[in-house]
């Protein structure tokens, strides 16, 4: 009769299964650095970091929209002030994304196992445009009215006149300052966190492993 | 301020000139990026030592 002699085993769960990913891909020291690679330092690398300075910047803005509303907006003058702060944060966030898009894209940023966080990157995008769309579609004024007019011939002509009514002033809204927000929110916090993960990718002349040419040597190389 | 923007138009293309600005100024800022000087840091990881 064996005494116990098999290893013990650890019981697996969802949450020590999850605890461990966390432990083996988001190590402190890659969530915080204090310290990046000398190729990090050039302002290709501020683009992305000013586009999410604006979306903070619509957010925070747009927080403050809903609370006062459409009345506030258009017809007081700190109403009108921050309205615009609205636009023209957008404004600010759409240009560095684009800039970062650049950046990123002659740099080839998808190599060495990033493809997902370019592919979040154009998600990212593609929501984007969707909800500054319903913004102005929002704004409650007449250039609202005729955009929306003339987007309702364009999402029924594209096939999607039967899941989105532009013409609704509650599902546009609803969209513009809920469920889209988080969305975007969202998939910019995973972004941020797996580039984190996987570090800056490194140059293009820089390769990831290099080899050491073939010594005629007994010895053991060096790992 | 409130009047229609100019178009260009050549061909199939159609920009109005507010976009075309705006299109010139990124593309300005861009090389602007890749060629000023960037303040280095003394604490900076070789190439080869980062958190990949």
């Amino acid at each position: 009769m064996s005494s116990g002699s098999a290893p013990k085993s650890e019981p697996s769960s969802w949450t020590l299964s999850l605890r461990r990913f966390l432990q083996r891909s988001l190590p402190l020291k890659h969530l915080l650095p204090d310290r990046q690679p000398v190729f990090v330092g050039s302002w290709v690398y501020i683009f992305g970091v000013v586009a999410i300075a604006g979306l903070i910047w619509v957010v925070g803005s747009g927080v403050v929209l809903a609370l006062f509303g459409p009345q506030w907006w258009h017809q007081s003058g700190v109403g009108r002030f921050v309205n615009s702060l609205h636009l023209w944060s957008v404004q600010v966030f759409f240009i560095f994304m684009v800039l970062h898009l650049w950046g990123q894209y002659f740099m080839a940023s998808w190599r060495d196992g990033r493809a997902k966080t370019w592919m979040i990157g154009v998600v990212i995008f593609a929501f984007s445009i969707v909800t500054a769309f319903t913004g102005f579609i929002s704004q409650q004024n007449f250039d609202g009215q005729w955009i929306a007019v003339n987007a309702k011939d364009a999402t029924n002509s594209a096939g999607i006149g039967s899941f989105f009514n532009v013409l609704n002033f509650g599902q546009m809204y609803g969209l513009h300052i809920a469920l889209l927000p988080m969305l975007i929110g969202t998939l910019v916090g995973v972004h941020v966190l797996m580039v984190r993960m996987k570090g800056v990718v490194k140059p293009i002349d820089k390769p990831t492993v290099i080899q050491p040419a073939a010594q005629p040597s007994n010895e053991e190389p060096a790992s | 301020m409130d009047a229609p923007a100019t178009y260009l138009n050549w061909n199939f293309i159609l920009i109005s000139i507010p976009n075309v600005v705006v299109i010139l100024g990124m593309v300005v800022v861009f090389i602007l990026a890749l060629f000023a000087p960037f303040p280095s840091h003394t604490d900076a990881v070789p190439v080869d030592d980062d958190n990949e």
